[in-house]
């Protein structure tokens, strides 16, 4: 005998009618390339890395730009719930990711990574996904806790995003409930460590062995 | 007093009394609590979905001088979403309908201001409703 899922009566999507964000989307989608690189640079860099010995250059370059990508990894400020007094901790003196190179900021504009500390509510999303966009590349995104990885306790309510990677891409996913600051610093060393491996080609890095 | 004023009895003991009148008499009820009872102090207002026998509200009014606290509850009555509203007796009862409204699509009439209150404003569907599915999906995040 067949067995057959339910089927989620759909309701229309009339609540996504933001005018900027649709306007993104539209823009989004009529380049499907994304935000690679243009043909030239591809050309040139693919010339510099064939080239006899062409590579030792290009890695060096790679090494040297993901240092210092990885050293001056700015969070954006963006507390949702519980989480963010965690995240606050890791801020301040006592966990000091400053001597990690992240200064954390309170505009997107300037900022690397997102910490989505908290529940996601469905009317959040949207802003959620706005602060994301407005984040210039490239740019981490850090789900801490039970909540924004999976909806967590909530996850079977009305009102939650089931998992923030459904808005936008995540890099580390930090469990707990909350997570204490080590966690959170342990899953930064970590995002640190992915930064550290991300190559030209602009693809994400596979998952490293170093995770606990 | 209660008796003499609304024919229902009021239970409870002490500082504390519950009356459930029918929803005829919600805003009479609510006038006499303020005005002879002096409950000045509108403590929350909220709703029980009974499935078949429909929606009953509630709300609890205090007098902080006494200190006296009273509960009032009407049954609206199977698929009745309609009831008089506290807006005119109690100016605190504006959000708190608000938010019924949102969670159980009640329509209180008589209210300034009906509209969802804690949901996006083109939400389907009021969430605590029983009948309302548990993993209602909201696309596209859901």
């Amino acid at each position: 005998m067949e067995v057959k899922g339910p089927v989620p009566q759909i309701p229309p999507a009339v609540w996504t009618e933001f005018k900027d964000l649709q306007e993104w989307e539209k823009h989004r989608q009529q380049r499907p390339e994304g935000d690679k690189h243009s043909a030239l640079f591809e050309a040139v860099t693919d010339g510099i890395y064939n080239f006899p010995g062409g590579f030792v250059v290009t890695s060096l370059a790679d090494g040297f730009l993901n240092w210092a990508r990885k050293s001056s990894v700015w969070p954006v400020t963006f507390g949702l719930a519980c989480c963010a007094i965690e995240m606050m901790a890791t801020f301040a003196s006592r966990f000091d990711v400053e001597r990690l190179g992240m200064v954390p900021w309170a505009s997107p504009r300037h900022s690397d990574l997102m910490i989505v500390s908290g529940t996601v509510t469905i009317k959040m999303a949207p802003m959620l996904k706005r602060i994301y966009d407005q984040m210039p590349d490239p740019k981490w995104v850090v789900s801490m806790g039970s909540c924004a990885n999976s909806g967590g306790p909530f996850r079977h309510g009305y009102h939650v995003v089931k998992g923030v990677d459904r808005v936008v891409p995540v890099d580390v996913y930090v469990p707990g409930c909350p997570p204490p600051p080590e966690s959170l610093l342990n899953g930064l060393l970590i995002l640190q460590d992915q930064i550290s491996h991300f190559r030209q080609s602009g693809k994400r890095p596979a998952p490293s062995a170093k995770i606990d | 007093m209660i008796q003499e004023k609304l024919g229902v009895a009021a239970t409870g003991e002490g500082a504390a009394l519950a009356v459930t009148v029918p929803a005829a008499q919600w805003l009479t009820a609510a006038r006499l609590a303020r005005e002879a009872l002096g409950c000045v102090y509108f403590n929350f207002s909220t709703a029980v979905d009974w499935k078949d026998e429909g929606l009953e509200v509630l709300a609890r009014v205090e007098n902080l001088d006494a200190p006296f606290a009273l509960t009032l509850r009407t049954r609206l009555g199977a698929g009745v979403t309609a009831c008089a509203s506290l807006t005119s007796v109690w100016r605190g009862a504006d959000w708190m309908e608000r938010e019924c409204y949102d969670m159980f699509g009640i329509r209180f009439e008589g209210h300034p201001d009906l509209r969802r209150i804690l949901l996006p404003q083109d939400w389907e569907g009021h969430p605590l409703l029983k009948s309302y599915a548990v993993d209602t999906p909201h696309p596209p995040y859901r």
